[in-house]
Protein backbone atom coordinates (compact mmCIF):
# COMPACT_ATOMS: atom_id res chain seq x y z
CA UNK A 1 0.00 0.00 0.00
CA UNK A 2 1.58 3.28 1.22
CA UNK A 3 2.67 5.65 -1.25
CA UNK A 4 1.15 4.13 -4.34
CA UNK A 5 -2.60 3.89 -2.59
CA UNK A 6 -2.06 7.14 -0.91
CA UNK A 7 -4.59 9.22 -3.40
CA UNK A 8 -7.76 7.21 -2.67
CA UNK A 9 -7.20 6.10 0.35
CA UNK A 10 -6.39 10.17 2.10
CA UNK A 11 -4.04 10.32 5.62
CA UNK A 12 -5.37 9.09 8.26
CA UNK A 13 -8.14 6.78 6.88
CA UNK A 14 -7.09 3.56 8.41
CA UNK A 15 -6.37 5.08 11.65
CA UNK A 16 -8.91 7.54 12.37
CA UNK A 17 -11.35 5.74 15.25
CA UNK A 18 -14.27 7.52 13.81
CA UNK A 19 -13.39 5.96 10.70
CA UNK A 20 -13.25 2.43 12.11
CA UNK A 21 -16.43 2.67 14.08
CA UNK A 22 -18.12 3.62 10.25
CA UNK A 23 -16.37 1.24 8.40
CA UNK A 24 -17.75 -1.43 10.78
CA UNK A 25 -20.86 -0.27 11.67
CA UNK A 26 -21.98 0.59 7.76
CA UNK A 27 -20.36 -3.32 7.07
CA UNK A 28 -22.95 -5.01 9.49
CA UNK A 29 -25.97 -2.44 8.62
CA UNK A 30 -25.38 -3.26 5.10
CA UNK A 31 -25.26 -6.77 5.14
CA UNK A 32 -28.21 -7.18 7.75
CA UNK A 33 -30.31 -4.33 5.34
CA UNK A 34 -29.59 -6.23 2.09
CA UNK A 35 -30.77 -9.90 3.43
CA UNK A 36 -33.96 -8.46 4.85
CA UNK A 37 -33.86 -6.07 1.78
CA UNK A 38 -34.10 -8.94 -0.45
CA UNK A 39 -37.22 -10.10 1.46
CA UNK A 40 -39.09 -6.98 1.48
CA UNK A 41 -38.71 -6.75 -2.62
CA UNK A 42 -39.81 -10.33 -2.94
CA UNK A 43 -42.87 -9.77 -0.93
CA UNK A 44 -43.14 -6.26 -2.15
CA UNK A 45 -43.29 -4.81 1.11
CA UNK A 46 -40.80 -2.09 0.00
CA UNK A 47 -43.78 0.52 1.17
CA UNK A 48 -44.01 -1.02 4.50
CA UNK A 49 -39.96 -0.62 4.51
CA UNK A 50 -40.10 3.27 3.36
CA UNK A 51 -42.96 3.62 6.03
CA UNK A 52 -41.02 2.31 8.83
CA UNK A 53 -38.41 4.54 8.57
CA UNK A 54 -40.65 7.63 8.41
CA UNK A 55 -41.50 6.10 11.66
CA UNK A 56 -38.42 5.96 12.95
CA UNK A 57 -37.58 9.87 12.36
CA UNK A 58 -40.13 10.39 15.01
CA UNK A 59 -38.69 7.77 16.88
CA UNK A 60 -35.09 9.22 16.59
CA UNK A 61 -36.14 12.55 17.13
CA UNK A 62 -37.98 11.93 20.52
CA UNK A 63 -34.85 10.57 21.25
CA UNK A 64 -32.74 13.34 20.96
CA UNK A 65 -35.46 14.74 22.95
CA UNK A 66 -34.59 12.74 26.12
CA UNK A 67 -31.35 12.25 25.50
CA UNK A 68 -30.73 9.01 24.30
CA UNK A 69 -28.99 7.59 21.74
CA UNK A 70 -30.79 7.73 18.91
CA UNK A 71 -30.90 4.24 18.09
CA UNK A 72 -33.02 3.45 20.98
CA UNK A 73 -35.34 5.78 19.74
CA UNK A 74 -35.57 4.28 16.23
CA UNK A 75 -36.12 0.69 17.61
CA UNK A 76 -39.04 1.22 19.78
CA UNK A 77 -40.75 3.70 17.75
CA UNK A 78 -40.15 0.83 14.38
CA UNK A 79 -41.13 -2.01 16.80
CA UNK A 80 -44.28 -0.84 17.79
CA UNK A 81 -45.27 0.97 14.44
CA UNK A 82 -44.70 -2.51 12.93
CA UNK A 83 -46.70 -4.29 15.25
CA UNK A 84 -49.65 -1.24 14.94
CA UNK A 85 -49.03 -2.05 10.71
CA UNK A 86 -49.80 -5.99 11.66
CA UNK A 87 -52.78 -5.42 14.29
CA UNK A 88 -54.42 -3.65 11.99
CA UNK A 89 -53.39 -4.56 8.63
CA UNK A 90 -54.18 -7.89 6.76
CA UNK A 91 -58.28 -8.00 7.45
CA UNK A 92 -58.97 -7.09 3.92
CA UNK A 93 -56.80 -7.19 0.61
CA UNK A 94 -55.92 -3.39 0.59
CA UNK A 95 -55.47 -3.33 4.59
CA UNK A 96 -51.90 -3.48 4.78
CA UNK A 97 -51.20 -0.40 2.71
CA UNK A 98 -54.02 1.32 4.17
CA UNK A 99 -52.57 0.71 7.76
CA UNK A 100 -49.04 1.33 6.58
CA UNK A 101 -50.12 4.77 5.46
CA UNK A 102 -52.46 5.39 8.41
CA UNK A 103 -49.46 4.95 11.21
CA UNK A 104 -46.97 6.60 8.66
CA UNK A 105 -49.42 10.35 8.62
CA UNK A 106 -49.42 10.12 12.38
CA UNK A 107 -45.71 9.70 12.70
CA UNK A 108 -44.87 12.05 10.46
CA UNK A 109 -46.71 14.37 12.65
CA UNK A 110 -44.98 13.49 15.78
CA UNK A 111 -41.79 13.64 13.59
CA UNK A 112 -42.52 17.50 12.90
CA UNK A 113 -43.43 18.11 16.90
CA UNK A 114 -40.06 16.25 17.96
CA UNK A 115 -37.73 17.65 15.77
CA UNK A 116 -39.45 21.60 16.23
CA UNK A 117 -38.53 21.34 20.17
CA UNK A 118 -35.00 19.54 20.00
CA UNK A 119 -34.02 22.65 17.07
CA UNK A 120 -35.52 25.01 19.97
CA UNK A 121 -34.00 23.64 23.25
CA UNK A 122 -30.45 22.69 21.37
CA UNK A 123 -31.10 25.92 18.94
CA UNK A 124 -29.41 24.54 15.71
CA UNK A 125 -30.39 22.51 13.62
CA UNK A 126 -27.80 19.46 13.59
CA UNK A 127 -30.36 16.89 15.53
CA UNK A 128 -32.62 17.35 11.88
CA UNK A 129 -30.11 16.48 9.96
CA UNK A 130 -29.01 14.14 12.48
CA UNK A 131 -32.34 11.85 12.65
CA UNK A 132 -33.33 12.50 8.99
CA UNK A 133 -30.34 11.73 7.09
CA UNK A 134 -27.10 10.44 9.73
CA UNK A 135 -23.97 10.70 10.31
CA UNK A 136 -22.39 7.53 10.23
CA UNK A 137 -19.08 9.13 11.30
CA UNK A 138 -20.21 10.97 14.95
CA UNK A 139 -21.45 7.33 15.91
CA UNK A 140 -19.70 6.26 19.37
CA UNK A 141 -17.55 3.18 19.81
CA UNK A 142 -20.02 1.73 22.41
CA UNK A 143 -22.49 1.17 19.85
CA UNK A 144 -20.74 -1.12 17.75
CA UNK A 145 -21.66 -3.95 19.89
CA UNK A 146 -25.35 -3.31 19.98
CA UNK A 147 -25.56 -2.99 16.25
CA UNK A 148 -24.03 -6.15 15.81
CA UNK A 149 -26.41 -7.90 18.50
CA UNK A 150 -29.81 -6.13 16.93
CA UNK A 151 -28.44 -7.09 13.53
CA UNK A 152 -27.47 -10.80 14.35
CA UNK A 153 -31.71 -11.05 15.48
CA UNK A 154 -32.72 -9.77 12.90
CA UNK A 155 -30.79 -12.02 10.48
CA UNK A 156 -31.44 -14.76 12.70
CA UNK A 157 -35.19 -14.00 12.13
CA UNK A 158 -35.02 -14.41 8.53
CA UNK A 159 -32.86 -17.47 8.41
CA UNK A 160 -35.55 -19.12 11.00
CA UNK A 161 -38.46 -18.13 9.18
CA UNK A 162 -36.36 -18.69 5.48
CA UNK A 163 -38.61 -21.48 3.87
CA UNK A 164 -42.39 -20.35 4.64
CA UNK A 165 -41.03 -16.65 3.62
CA UNK A 166 -40.80 -17.81 0.57
CA UNK A 167 -43.66 -20.05 0.34
CA UNK A 168 -45.90 -17.08 1.29
CA UNK A 169 -44.14 -14.90 -1.15
CA UNK A 170 -45.28 -16.98 -3.89
CA UNK A 171 -48.82 -17.30 -2.40
CA UNK A 172 -49.70 -17.00 0.65
CA UNK A 173 -52.95 -19.29 0.69
CA UNK A 174 -50.85 -21.64 -0.41
CA UNK A 175 -48.76 -21.47 2.37
CA UNK A 176 -51.61 -21.12 4.72
CA UNK A 177 -53.04 -24.65 2.87
CA UNK A 178 -49.36 -26.09 3.64
CA UNK A 179 -49.96 -25.20 7.89
CA UNK A 180 -47.88 -22.21 7.70
CA UNK A 181 -49.14 -19.97 10.00
CA UNK A 182 -48.97 -17.21 7.61
CA UNK A 183 -49.73 -14.15 9.66
CA UNK A 184 -47.07 -15.50 12.36
CA UNK A 185 -44.41 -15.81 10.01
CA UNK A 186 -45.41 -11.98 8.53
CA UNK A 187 -45.01 -10.59 11.85
CA UNK A 188 -41.82 -12.40 12.75
CA UNK A 189 -40.78 -10.88 9.41
CA UNK A 190 -42.25 -7.43 9.81
CA UNK A 191 -39.96 -7.44 13.35
CA UNK A 192 -36.92 -8.41 11.36
CA UNK A 193 -37.71 -5.56 8.97
CA UNK A 194 -38.16 -3.03 11.44
CA UNK A 195 -34.96 -3.78 13.15
CA UNK A 196 -33.08 -3.77 9.95
CA UNK A 197 -34.96 -0.37 8.88
CA UNK A 198 -33.60 1.16 12.46
CA UNK A 199 -30.10 -0.08 12.01
CA UNK A 200 -29.63 1.56 8.52
CA UNK A 201 -31.41 4.92 10.09
CA UNK A 202 -28.93 5.06 12.45
CA UNK A 203 -26.39 4.67 9.47
CA UNK A 204 -27.55 7.21 6.85
CA UNK A 205 -30.39 8.59 8.57
CA UNK A 206 -34.19 7.47 8.78
CA UNK A 207 -34.97 9.05 5.35
CA UNK A 208 -32.56 7.73 3.31
CA UNK A 209 -32.58 3.79 5.32
CA UNK A 210 -34.93 3.01 2.46
CA UNK A 211 -32.04 3.39 0.05
CA UNK A 212 -29.64 0.85 1.84
CA UNK A 213 -32.77 -1.82 2.68
CA UNK A 214 -33.82 -1.63 -1.17
CA UNK A 215 -31.24 -0.66 -3.52
CA UNK A 216 -28.61 -3.12 -3.09
CA UNK A 217 -31.48 -6.27 -3.05
CA UNK A 218 -33.39 -4.82 -5.99
CA UNK A 219 -29.67 -4.56 -7.61
CA UNK A 220 -28.83 -8.28 -7.19
CA UNK A 221 -32.55 -9.32 -8.43
CA UNK A 222 -31.37 -7.89 -11.44
CA UNK A 223 -28.80 -10.33 -12.22
CA UNK A 224 -29.18 -13.37 -9.84
CA UNK A 225 -32.00 -16.34 -10.62
CA UNK A 226 -31.51 -17.71 -7.46
CA UNK A 227 -31.89 -16.29 -4.08
CA UNK A 228 -29.42 -17.58 -2.69
CA UNK A 229 -26.94 -16.27 -4.65
CA UNK A 230 -29.50 -12.69 -4.78
CA UNK A 231 -28.58 -12.87 -1.07
CA UNK A 232 -24.41 -12.72 -1.66
CA UNK A 233 -24.80 -10.63 -3.97
CA UNK A 234 -26.94 -7.50 -2.23
CA UNK A 235 -24.94 -8.09 1.18
CA UNK A 236 -21.48 -7.73 -1.20
CA UNK A 237 -22.77 -4.80 -2.88
CA UNK A 238 -24.58 -3.39 -0.30
CA UNK A 239 -21.05 -3.41 1.62
CA UNK A 240 -19.43 -2.11 -0.87
CA UNK A 241 -21.10 0.80 -1.56
CA UNK A 242 -21.16 1.38 1.89
CA UNK A 243 -17.63 1.32 2.01
CA UNK A 244 -17.10 3.10 -1.10
CA UNK A 245 -18.92 6.05 -0.10
CA UNK A 246 -17.66 5.95 3.40
CA UNK A 247 -14.24 6.54 1.34
CA UNK A 248 -15.81 9.20 -0.72
CA UNK A 249 -16.35 11.13 1.75
CA UNK A 250 -13.58 10.92 3.93
CA UNK A 251 -11.55 11.81 0.55
CA UNK A 252 -13.87 15.02 -0.19
CA UNK A 253 -12.76 16.60 2.68
CA UNK A 254 -9.40 17.42 0.62
CA UNK A 255 -11.13 17.49 -2.78
CA UNK A 256 -13.30 20.46 -1.37
CA UNK A 257 -11.05 22.63 0.86
CA UNK A 258 -12.34 21.33 3.85
CA UNK A 259 -16.04 20.98 4.25
CA UNK A 260 -16.41 17.53 2.09
CA UNK A 261 -19.70 16.02 1.38
CA UNK A 262 -22.24 14.56 3.64
CA UNK A 263 -21.28 10.65 4.04
CA UNK A 264 -24.90 9.76 3.52
CA UNK A 265 -25.11 11.20 0.52
CA UNK A 266 -21.79 9.23 -0.82
CA UNK A 267 -23.43 6.07 0.15
CA UNK A 268 -26.54 6.48 -1.29
CA UNK A 269 -25.60 7.90 -4.43
CA UNK A 270 -22.73 5.23 -4.96
CA UNK A 271 -25.92 2.41 -3.82
CA UNK A 272 -27.93 4.12 -7.23
CA UNK A 273 -25.12 4.16 -9.46
CA UNK A 274 -24.72 0.27 -8.73
CA UNK A 275 -28.27 -0.19 -9.09
CA UNK A 276 -28.35 2.09 -12.44
CA UNK A 277 -25.86 -0.61 -13.92
CA UNK A 278 -27.04 -3.65 -12.71
CA UNK A 279 -29.73 -3.10 -15.38
CA UNK A 280 -27.27 -2.96 -17.93
CA UNK A 281 -26.42 -7.21 -17.94
CA UNK A 282 -30.60 -7.36 -18.78
CA UNK A 283 -30.43 -4.67 -21.50
CA UNK A 284 -27.49 -6.20 -23.60
CA UNK A 285 -29.20 -9.62 -23.10
CA UNK A 286 -32.18 -8.26 -24.50
CA UNK A 287 -30.39 -6.28 -27.21
CA UNK A 288 -28.70 -8.97 -28.35
CA UNK A 289 -32.23 -10.94 -28.75
CA UNK A 290 -33.92 -11.13 -32.16
CA UNK A 291 -37.71 -10.22 -31.27
CA UNK A 292 -39.85 -13.25 -30.90
CA UNK A 293 -43.43 -13.35 -32.51
CA UNK A 294 -45.89 -11.06 -31.15
CA UNK A 295 -48.47 -12.17 -28.54
CA UNK A 296 -51.12 -13.81 -29.48
CA UNK A 297 -54.40 -11.61 -28.20
CA UNK A 298 -56.37 -12.88 -25.57
CA UNK A 299 -59.06 -15.63 -26.63
CA UNK A 300 -62.53 -14.02 -27.96
CA UNK A 301 -65.78 -15.34 -27.58
CA UNK A 302 -65.28 -18.10 -25.25
CA UNK A 303 -68.61 -19.26 -23.71
CA UNK A 304 -66.50 -21.63 -22.08
CA UNK A 305 -65.03 -18.82 -19.36
CA UNK A 306 -67.64 -15.99 -19.32
CA UNK A 307 -65.57 -14.18 -16.61
CA UNK A 308 -62.38 -14.20 -15.05
CA UNK A 309 -62.14 -14.11 -11.47
CA UNK A 310 -58.88 -12.49 -11.26
CA UNK A 311 -57.01 -9.87 -13.63
CA UNK A 312 -55.92 -11.98 -16.22
CA UNK A 313 -52.21 -13.42 -16.54
CA UNK A 314 -49.61 -12.80 -19.17
CA UNK A 315 -51.24 -13.94 -22.14
CA UNK A 316 -49.52 -17.28 -23.10
CA UNK A 317 -46.91 -16.75 -26.45
CA UNK A 318 -46.85 -19.08 -29.31
CA UNK A 319 -43.10 -19.59 -29.27
CA UNK A 320 -40.21 -18.62 -27.33
CA UNK A 321 -40.37 -14.53 -27.00
CA UNK B 1 -59.96 -40.93 -0.32
CA UNK B 2 -62.11 -37.43 -0.17
CA UNK B 3 -65.27 -37.78 1.88
CA UNK B 4 -67.16 -34.76 2.36
CA UNK B 5 -69.72 -35.72 4.46
CA UNK B 6 -72.86 -33.34 5.13
CA UNK B 7 -70.51 -30.35 4.86
CA UNK B 8 -72.13 -26.75 5.57
CA UNK B 9 -70.60 -23.18 6.02
CA UNK B 10 -71.54 -19.70 6.28
CA UNK B 11 -70.18 -15.97 6.06
CA UNK B 12 -72.54 -14.62 8.82
CA UNK B 13 -76.05 -15.46 8.43
CA UNK B 14 -76.40 -16.60 4.90
CA UNK B 15 -75.58 -20.01 4.20
CA UNK B 16 -72.92 -20.78 1.80
CA UNK B 17 -72.80 -24.67 1.52
CA UNK B 18 -76.20 -26.36 2.57
CA UNK B 19 -74.90 -29.95 3.89
CA UNK B 20 -72.37 -31.10 1.00
CA UNK B 21 -71.80 -34.53 0.14
CA UNK B 22 -69.75 -36.61 -1.82
CA UNK B 23 -66.80 -38.22 -2.01
CA UNK B 24 -63.23 -38.90 -4.35
CA UNK B 25 -61.39 -42.06 -4.85
CA UNK B 26 -58.21 -42.91 -5.82
CA UNK B 27 -57.13 -42.59 -9.23
CA UNK B 28 -60.10 -40.48 -10.05
CA UNK B 29 -60.19 -37.18 -11.50
CA UNK B 30 -63.73 -35.11 -9.90
CA UNK B 31 -64.67 -31.22 -10.94
CA UNK B 32 -66.13 -29.09 -8.98
CA UNK B 33 -68.36 -27.29 -10.72
CA UNK B 34 -70.20 -23.96 -10.50
CA UNK B 35 -70.66 -20.00 -11.26
CA UNK B 36 -68.59 -17.66 -9.36
CA UNK B 37 -70.68 -17.05 -6.00
CA UNK B 38 -71.78 -20.81 -5.94
CA UNK B 39 -69.82 -21.86 -2.88
CA UNK B 40 -66.83 -23.43 -5.03
CA UNK B 41 -63.81 -21.37 -3.14
CA UNK B 42 -65.39 -22.30 0.11
CA UNK B 43 -65.23 -25.70 -0.35
CA UNK B 44 -61.97 -25.81 -1.35
CA UNK B 45 -61.08 -23.57 1.51
CA UNK B 46 -63.30 -26.13 4.17
CA UNK B 47 -61.76 -29.30 2.52
CA UNK B 48 -58.11 -27.54 2.91
CA UNK B 49 -58.71 -26.87 6.60
CA UNK B 50 -58.53 -23.44 5.83
CA UNK B 51 -61.97 -22.64 7.47
CA UNK B 52 -64.46 -24.68 9.84
CA UNK B 53 -66.90 -26.15 8.64
CA UNK B 54 -70.50 -25.09 10.13
CA UNK B 55 -71.53 -28.55 10.57
CA UNK B 56 -70.66 -32.05 8.81
CA UNK B 57 -66.81 -33.77 8.31
CA UNK B 58 -64.13 -33.77 5.84
CA UNK B 59 -61.95 -37.47 5.50
CA UNK B 60 -59.14 -37.35 4.13
CA UNK B 61 -57.51 -40.96 3.44
CA UNK B 62 -60.17 -41.81 6.01
CA UNK B 63 -58.73 -39.59 8.93
CA UNK B 64 -61.16 -36.57 9.70
CA UNK B 65 -59.56 -33.48 8.72
CA UNK B 66 -59.66 -30.40 11.32
CA UNK B 67 -56.38 -28.27 10.19
CA UNK B 68 -54.32 -27.57 6.90
CA UNK B 69 -51.30 -29.64 6.58
CA UNK B 70 -48.74 -30.59 3.78
CA UNK B 71 -50.92 -33.99 3.13
CA UNK B 72 -53.11 -32.51 0.82
CA UNK B 73 -51.34 -31.07 -2.42
CA UNK B 74 -52.90 -27.73 -3.58
CA UNK B 75 -52.66 -25.64 -6.91
CA UNK B 76 -54.19 -21.85 -5.84
CA UNK B 77 -55.78 -19.73 -8.40
CA UNK B 78 -52.75 -17.18 -9.14
CA UNK B 79 -49.75 -17.06 -7.53
CA UNK B 80 -47.47 -13.76 -7.05
CA UNK B 81 -44.31 -14.15 -8.06
CA UNK B 82 -42.90 -11.27 -10.47
CA UNK B 83 -40.66 -11.84 -13.95
CA UNK B 84 -37.65 -10.74 -11.29
CA UNK B 85 -38.35 -13.15 -8.16
CA UNK B 86 -35.22 -15.04 -8.04
CA UNK B 87 -37.39 -18.56 -7.83
CA UNK B 88 -36.22 -20.97 -10.03
CA UNK B 89 -38.97 -23.54 -11.14
CA UNK B 90 -36.63 -26.25 -9.57
CA UNK B 91 -36.89 -24.44 -6.48
CA UNK B 92 -40.74 -23.74 -6.43
CA UNK B 93 -41.05 -27.29 -6.60
CA UNK B 94 -38.65 -28.18 -3.78
CA UNK B 95 -40.56 -25.96 -1.19
CA UNK B 96 -43.51 -28.46 -2.11
CA UNK B 97 -41.24 -30.61 -0.24
CA UNK B 98 -40.49 -29.38 3.05
CA UNK B 99 -41.61 -25.57 2.53
CA UNK B 100 -43.61 -25.31 5.37
CA UNK B 101 -40.36 -25.74 7.49
CA UNK B 102 -38.80 -23.26 9.59
CA UNK B 103 -34.89 -23.18 8.43
CA UNK B 104 -32.89 -22.65 5.35
CA UNK B 105 -33.28 -25.95 2.61
CA UNK B 106 -30.86 -28.31 2.84
CA UNK B 107 -29.80 -29.71 -0.74
CA UNK B 108 -29.70 -33.56 -0.59
CA UNK B 109 -29.31 -36.03 -3.86
CA UNK B 110 -32.71 -37.68 -2.65
CA UNK B 111 -34.41 -34.09 -2.92
CA UNK B 112 -33.13 -33.14 -6.29
CA UNK B 113 -33.80 -36.80 -7.23
CA UNK B 114 -37.28 -36.19 -6.32
CA UNK B 115 -37.36 -32.70 -7.73
CA UNK B 116 -36.22 -33.46 -11.34
CA UNK B 117 -38.68 -36.89 -11.50
CA UNK B 118 -41.80 -34.65 -10.56
CA UNK B 119 -40.17 -31.77 -13.47
CA UNK B 120 -40.57 -35.01 -15.83
CA UNK B 121 -43.74 -36.38 -14.90
CA UNK B 122 -45.43 -33.27 -16.03
CA UNK B 123 -42.87 -32.27 -19.09
CA UNK B 124 -40.96 -29.15 -17.46
CA UNK B 125 -37.47 -30.38 -17.07
CA UNK B 126 -36.53 -28.40 -19.78
CA UNK B 127 -37.07 -24.89 -17.67
CA UNK B 128 -35.84 -26.11 -14.17
CA UNK B 129 -33.76 -23.33 -13.77
CA UNK B 130 -35.94 -20.36 -15.26
CA UNK B 131 -37.42 -18.33 -12.73
CA UNK B 132 -40.93 -18.74 -12.11
CA UNK B 133 -42.21 -15.53 -13.24
CA UNK B 134 -41.02 -15.94 -16.16
CA UNK B 135 -42.94 -18.69 -17.62
CA UNK B 136 -46.71 -18.78 -19.27
CA UNK B 137 -49.69 -19.41 -17.65
CA UNK B 138 -49.58 -23.23 -18.79
CA UNK B 139 -46.36 -23.95 -17.83
CA UNK B 140 -47.05 -21.82 -14.30
CA UNK B 141 -49.78 -24.09 -14.27
CA UNK B 142 -47.83 -27.51 -14.33
CA UNK B 143 -44.68 -26.35 -12.14
CA UNK B 144 -47.43 -25.57 -9.57
CA UNK B 145 -48.71 -28.86 -10.10
CA UNK B 146 -45.66 -30.92 -9.64
CA UNK B 147 -44.78 -28.57 -6.50
CA UNK B 148 -48.23 -30.05 -5.26
CA UNK B 149 -47.46 -33.37 -6.16
CA UNK B 150 -43.87 -34.07 -4.97
CA UNK B 151 -44.57 -34.57 -1.81
CA UNK B 152 -46.62 -37.44 -2.99
CA UNK B 153 -50.12 -36.64 -1.16
CA UNK B 154 -53.06 -38.72 -1.39
CA UNK B 155 -55.17 -36.02 -2.65
CA UNK B 156 -54.19 -32.97 -5.17
CA UNK B 157 -57.16 -30.05 -5.40
CA UNK B 158 -56.73 -27.23 -8.16
CA UNK B 159 -58.54 -23.66 -7.32
CA UNK B 160 -59.88 -22.73 -11.06
CA UNK B 161 -56.49 -24.29 -12.86
CA UNK B 162 -58.33 -23.82 -16.41
CA UNK B 163 -59.20 -20.07 -15.40
CA UNK B 164 -56.44 -17.65 -18.01
CA UNK B 165 -55.41 -20.21 -19.94
CA UNK B 166 -55.60 -20.19 -23.78
CA UNK B 167 -57.25 -23.06 -25.41
CA UNK B 168 -54.57 -25.55 -25.94
CA UNK B 169 -52.89 -24.81 -22.78
CA UNK B 170 -56.26 -25.65 -21.11
CA UNK B 171 -56.77 -29.19 -23.01
CA UNK B 172 -52.92 -30.24 -22.35
CA UNK B 173 -53.66 -29.35 -18.57
CA UNK B 174 -56.71 -31.26 -18.59
CA UNK B 175 -55.00 -33.97 -19.83
CA UNK B 176 -52.01 -33.86 -17.92
CA UNK B 177 -54.23 -34.37 -14.78
CA UNK B 178 -55.92 -37.34 -16.03
CA UNK B 179 -52.82 -39.08 -16.53
CA UNK B 180 -51.43 -37.81 -13.05
CA UNK B 181 -54.88 -39.39 -11.77
CA UNK B 182 -54.71 -42.91 -13.41
CA UNK B 183 -50.54 -42.58 -13.07
CA UNK B 184 -50.57 -41.88 -10.07
CA UNK B 185 -53.21 -43.04 -8.48
CA UNK B 186 -54.05 -39.33 -6.90
CA UNK B 187 -57.83 -38.51 -5.83
CA UNK B 188 -57.68 -35.06 -8.09
CA UNK B 189 -60.55 -32.34 -7.23
CA UNK B 190 -60.62 -29.32 -9.71
CA UNK B 191 -63.06 -26.46 -9.67
CA UNK B 192 -63.86 -24.64 -12.99
CA UNK B 193 -66.91 -22.68 -14.79
CA UNK B 194 -67.59 -24.81 -17.44
CA UNK B 195 -68.01 -28.65 -17.71
CA UNK B 196 -66.77 -28.76 -21.66
CA UNK B 197 -63.16 -29.12 -20.92
CA UNK B 198 -63.26 -31.66 -18.11
CA UNK B 199 -66.38 -33.73 -20.15
CA UNK B 200 -64.02 -36.44 -21.60
CA UNK B 201 -61.79 -37.29 -18.42
CA UNK B 202 -63.86 -37.02 -15.51
CA UNK B 203 -65.02 -39.64 -13.56
CA UNK B 204 -67.28 -37.27 -11.38
CA UNK B 205 -68.56 -34.17 -11.13
CA UNK B 206 -70.06 -32.27 -8.03
CA UNK B 207 -72.09 -29.70 -9.67
CA UNK B 208 -72.47 -26.20 -7.41
CA UNK B 209 -75.73 -24.31 -7.10
CA UNK B 210 -76.46 -21.57 -4.38
CA UNK B 211 -74.96 -23.67 -1.84
CA UNK B 212 -76.51 -27.04 -3.03
CA UNK B 213 -74.72 -29.82 -4.40
CA UNK B 214 -75.51 -32.73 -7.25
CA UNK B 215 -73.08 -35.46 -7.47
CA UNK B 216 -72.01 -38.52 -9.39
CA UNK B 217 -71.13 -38.99 -13.28
CA UNK B 218 -71.76 -36.44 -15.93
CA UNK B 219 -74.41 -38.82 -16.95
CA UNK B 220 -76.34 -38.57 -13.75
CA UNK B 221 -75.86 -34.83 -13.15
CA UNK B 222 -76.08 -32.62 -16.44
CA UNK B 223 -79.50 -33.56 -16.87
CA UNK B 224 -82.10 -30.94 -17.40
CA UNK B 225 -84.20 -32.26 -14.05
CA UNK B 226 -81.20 -32.52 -12.20
CA UNK B 227 -80.24 -29.50 -12.38
CA UNK B 228 -83.53 -27.46 -12.35
CA UNK B 229 -83.98 -28.82 -8.99
CA UNK B 230 -80.56 -28.08 -7.71
CA UNK B 231 -80.86 -24.28 -9.22
CA UNK B 232 -84.93 -24.17 -8.45
CA UNK B 233 -85.73 -22.80 -11.67
CA UNK B 234 -85.93 -24.11 -14.77
CA UNK B 235 -83.07 -25.22 -16.43
CA UNK B 236 -82.23 -27.01 -20.27
CA UNK B 237 -79.47 -29.04 -21.08
CA UNK B 238 -77.85 -28.71 -25.04
CA UNK B 239 -75.81 -31.46 -26.39
CA UNK B 240 -73.75 -30.85 -29.48
CA UNK B 241 -70.89 -32.49 -30.78
CA UNK B 242 -70.28 -34.15 -27.55
CA UNK B 243 -70.08 -30.68 -26.03
CA UNK B 244 -72.95 -29.48 -23.32
CA UNK B 245 -74.58 -26.45 -22.84
CA UNK B 246 -76.76 -25.68 -19.94
CA UNK B 247 -78.82 -22.79 -20.37
CA UNK B 248 -81.60 -20.93 -18.15
CA UNK B 249 -84.98 -22.22 -18.84
CA UNK B 250 -87.58 -20.68 -20.81
CA UNK B 251 -90.29 -21.50 -23.78
CA UNK B 252 -88.19 -24.23 -25.34
CA UNK B 253 -87.22 -23.71 -29.10
CA UNK B 254 -87.89 -25.87 -31.43
CA UNK B 255 -85.66 -28.49 -32.81
CA UNK B 256 -83.24 -28.42 -30.40
CA UNK B 257 -83.15 -31.72 -28.19
CA UNK B 258 -83.76 -30.79 -24.73
CA UNK B 259 -84.19 -33.76 -23.11
CA UNK B 260 -81.49 -34.09 -20.37
CA UNK B 261 -80.11 -36.78 -21.31
CA UNK B 262 -76.38 -38.19 -20.60
CA UNK B 263 -73.40 -35.70 -21.75
CA UNK B 264 -70.79 -37.19 -23.48
CA UNK B 265 -71.99 -40.63 -24.16
CA UNK B 266 -71.27 -41.27 -20.02
CA UNK B 267 -75.42 -41.03 -19.27
CA UNK B 268 -77.61 -44.20 -18.74
CA UNK B 269 -80.59 -42.55 -20.13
Amino acid sequence: MGASLAPVFEPGFFTSPPVLVAVTVGGVVAVVSAVVGTFTVLRGQSFAGHALADVGSAGGSAALLAGVPTLSGFVVFNVLAAAVMELIGLRRPRGRDLATGVVLGASLGLAALFLYEDTVSSNTTGATVNVLFGSVFTLSPGLVPVVVALGAVSVALVVLLYRPLVLSSVSDELAAARGVRVRLVGAGYLLALALAVSLSAVTIGAILSTALLVGPAASALRVASRLATALVVAAATGVGATWLGILVAYDSVDWTGGSGWPVSFCIVATVFLVYAASGLPGRVRRARRPAGPRTVGPVVGSLARPEPDVEPGPPETTGEG
Amino acid sequence: MLEVEEVSAAFGARAVLDRVSFSVAAGELCGLIGTNGAGKTTLMKVVLGLLPTGGGRVRVSGRVRTRSGADIGYVPQKIQLEPDAPIRVRDLVALGIDGHRLGVPLGSRRRRRAVDEMLDAVGVSRLANARVGTLSGGEQQRVMIAHALVARPSLLLLDEPLANLDMRAVDDVVALLARIAADQGVAVLLSAHDVNPLLPVMDRVVYLASGHAASGTTGQVIRADVLSRLYGHPIRVVQAEGRVLVLAGGPEPSGVAANGCGASGAGDC
